[in-house]
């Protein structure tokens, strides 16, 4: 079977998307208050990618963002968590058809859809996968990553859904709507 | 703001001299024979060698001092929040409990605790030279020709070169447009309540990503008109063929690897129990 080669403008979006998770990630991370706890709006930025991109971008963004950010400002790659977030970014991807932002329409259903998948998603990820990985790969005790998910989990779930959200309802405006013009008599 | 971070650094060494892609490999066995382990022995053989490639590298340890200081805050912290979560991990895992002092109920030092803490760290230190020797000894536009060496799409192999070479890029917008920002009074600093620095976050990452997109728009268009994806290979500017010396240290990788996964899982545990 001859496979689907990935479109250029969706290498492209990986690149450039990873470079700005990698950004935002060290540069636009407001600490809360609660050790070790951050709200990392490059997550938002990774649900937007998701969404206009497909959830192949969303899940390379997500790898190759975090796998650079680690390796590149910290020395040495958190394998759980970066499995994580390319985790989220594919997850997320699956509903972008059915959002199609291309529309130019985000309404408030939408809206909803998108807020319940990246619930759901998170959830998953950041309270099951990640705490999980950390106890199999580096034998942590299960309690300390388990709030350690939780912890990072919410943060990133009110973080996506408040800027993801935010960044999803400023760029349909940019699209044009189908239907938009009228004829002038 | 100006940040450090990991970058190229050139040098003469045997260490640069390997082609990307057996670094890459080389890198990948490693991890992921410190990953698998947990035999104190296999650790301190990795950290000691680690140790031992980076001084043949002709690396100088303060070009990378921030990093590591970093990373040792990290693992400090890490180590506390262990104990303090589980101070009694050890004892589960080794079987037995020497205490060395009494600090009350579940919290009594045990010999197990810090030796299975002692473990945890090795793990991290055995990792984080060889992470940041690959980092440091490889020309990224190299990077991107040894990820495709190694069997990943030359398509994905650009995108990740893409995104190196567009971090430094996209990290002077982000200055240019928080700088602005500030100027026009809008303050992302400390002195801002957390909501209304939340706020002022996104008036910087809103220009930020809709230049980002307009970023991706141009080059795509420039990519397509020269055909890129159009055959299926593509051949690379710093792409170097294979030497000898990389065979030979890529057996040598691959052996480790093997002896470690022997020693590790010969016994049914990947725990070194030096208590029984």
């Amino acid at each position: 079977m001859q496979r689907k080669h990935l479109s250029i403008k969706t290498i492209v979006a990986i690149g450039i998307g990873a470079a700005v998770f990698v950004i935002l990630g060290r540069f636009a991370s407001i600490p809360t208050g609660i050790p070790n706890t951050q709200i990392e709006t490059s997550y938002g930025f990774l649900a937007l990618m998701s969404i206009i991109f497909g959830p192949i971008a969303g899940a390379l963004i997500g790898l190759i963002g975090h796998a650079l950010k680690d390796l590149i400002f910290y020395g040495s790659i958190w394998w759980s968590w970066v499995v994580v977030s390319g985790l989220v970014g594919l997850l997320i991807g699956l509903a972008w058809r059915k959002i199609d932002i291309e529309s130019g329409i985000f309404n408030t259903k939408k809206i909803i859809t998108f807020n319940v998948v990246q619930v759901i998603v998170q959830a998953f990820g950041w309270f099951v996968v990640a705490p999980f990985l950390d106890v199999q790969i580096y034998a942590e005790p299960a309690n300390k990553v388990y709030l350690q998910g939780l912890i990072a989990g919410a943060a990133n779930i009110v973080t996506v859904g408040v800027i993801g959200t935010l960044l999803l309802l400023a760029y349909a405006k940019t699209r044009t709507q189908s239907g938009s013009l009228d004829k002038d008599i | 703001m100006a940040v450090e971070m990991l970058s190229y650094i050139d040098r003469q060494s045997p260490v640069h001299r390997l082609t990307g892609g057996t670094k890459l490999l080389c890198l990948l066995f490693w991890s992921s024979a410190a990953m698998m382990t947990y035999d104190t022995r296999i650790l301190i053989f990795l950290v000691l060698a680690s140790v031992w490639i980076f001084a043949i590298s002709k690396i100088k340890l303060k070009e990378i001092a921030f990093v590591l200081i970093f990373i040792m805050l990290f693992l400090l912290i890490n180590s506390i929040a262990i104990y303090i979560f589980s101070p009694q991990e050890g004892v589960e895992i080794y079987g037995t409990s020497h205490v060395l002092f009494e600090l009350g109920g579940r919290y009594n030092v045990t010999l197990e605790e810090l030796f299975y803490l002692f473990n945890v760290n090795m793990k991290y230190f055995a990792v984080i030279p060889a992470a940041i020797l690959f980092i440091v000894t490889t020309n990224p536009s190299e990077f991107a020709a040894s990820l495709n060496r190694i069997g990943i799409s030359y398509r994905i192999s650009y995108s990740v070169a893409l995104a190196l070479r567009y971090i430094p890029d996209i990290q002077r917008d982000f200055r240019n447009i928080a700088l602005a920002q500030q100027a026009r009074g809008i303050d992302l600093s400390r002195k801002e309540k957390l909501a209304k620095r939340i706020k002022n976050a996104g008036s910087i990452i809103v220009p930020l990503i809709l230049s980002s997109l307009d970023k991706i728009e141009i080059i795509s268009n420039a990519m397509e008109l020269r055909a890129f994806g159009k055959n299926n290979k593509r051949t690379w500017y710093r792409a170097r063929p294979f030497q000898k010396i990389d065979y030979v240290t890529l057996t040598l990788f691959v052996i480790m690897l093997l002896i470690t996964i022997f020693i590790t899982f010969h016994d049914g545990n990947r725990f070194y129990n030096p208590f029984v």
